[in-house]
């Protein structure tokens, strides 16, 4: 059961340069324990080291965001097609965040 | 260096503006390889929020997988910081995950003014650049640089010749 995953350039290192992999298995957690197999190091990136899917990234299964189908538990399917993203957010310096939270009237933080 | 048309630069800061206090965030787009930013696309802060900025991952895949059809690379990456200096905050390093981006930030905190800067951002490491406005509609050769943001003792201003 082969199913072809997308890899963004910041993981192609570990694929040797591949921008298209494939792999296997009935699960997205069994799918990238598959590649790690064959691609060290990759997994680390994508599950952290309590076995959520890391929030660096987005993956998607064929159209859908992973996050609402069960994330690393989410069903594959022969022919089923994976995208691995860079999540791309980030924010104002910490301190501004918890300025904010602080000023924020009722909020736990201003208690 | 980051060269970028004033138009594009123009149209980056209004949606900064609009969105403003919260900030805003969007991609430049160009041909895969070149470096060149030319196609502005604007995207939504599914965080809306004052402090924190994230693309909405439906739109994302949307966007990627139309600059793959069109052998196109996310040249820049810009978001605003609405009551900060235009540097990247640990957040912004610990998510930078495009490597060949140019990571552009704008400060809306003055209200007449803004802070732009360019970045790279590679495996944590935070790299300032020089960003070169291109003045496409006037002359395309009388190519004007300016470095923004950075100290003073390295402005090349115009003047500097009297």
């Amino acid at each position: 059961m082969a199913i072809e995953v997308r890899i963004p350039t910041i993981l192609r290192s570990h694929t040797g340069g591949a921008k298209i992999v494939e792999g296997t298995g009935d699960t997205l957690g069994d799918l990238f324990a598959d590649l790690d197999s064959r691609h060290d190091g990759l997994k680390g990136r994508l599950v952290t080291d309590t076995g959520a899917l890391h929030r660096f990234v987005n993956v998607y299964i064929n159209d859908e965001d992973v996050r609402f189908l069960g994330a690393l538990e989410a069903k594959l399917n022969d022919g089923d097609s994976v995208t691995i993203l860079p999540a791309v957010a980030g924010g104002a310096p910490d301190f501004a965040a918890v300025a904010a939270r602080g000023l924020r009237a009722g909020s736990p933080a201003a208690r | 260096m980051l060269s970028i048309d004033r138009a594009i630069v123009d149209a980056i800061v209004a949606h900064a503006r609009r969105d403003h206090p919260d900030e805003a965030c969007g991609v430049v787009a160009g041909p895969a390889g070149s470096d060149l930013a030319t196609r502005h696309i604007p995207m939504e802060n599914a965080a809306r929020s004052m402090t924190f900025y994230e693309f909405d991952s439906m739109e994302q895949l949307r966007v990627w997988r139309e600059m793959d059809d069109r052998d196109e690379a996310p040249v820049v990456i810009y978001h605003s910081h609405t009551a900060t200096e235009a540097y990247p905050s640990r957040t912004d390093v610990s998510f930078a995950g495009e490597p060949d981006a140019h990571y552009l930030l704008v400060s809306t905190r003055e209200p007449d003014s803004e802070e732009i800067r360019s970045f790279r951002i590679v495996a944590g490491v935070v790299t300032e650049e020089k960003v070169c406005i291109l003045d496409a509609g006037v002359d395309p050769h009388a190519v004007q640089s300016y470095m923004f943001g950075q100290s003073p003792a390295t402005v090349d201003y115009e003047c500097s010749g009297r």
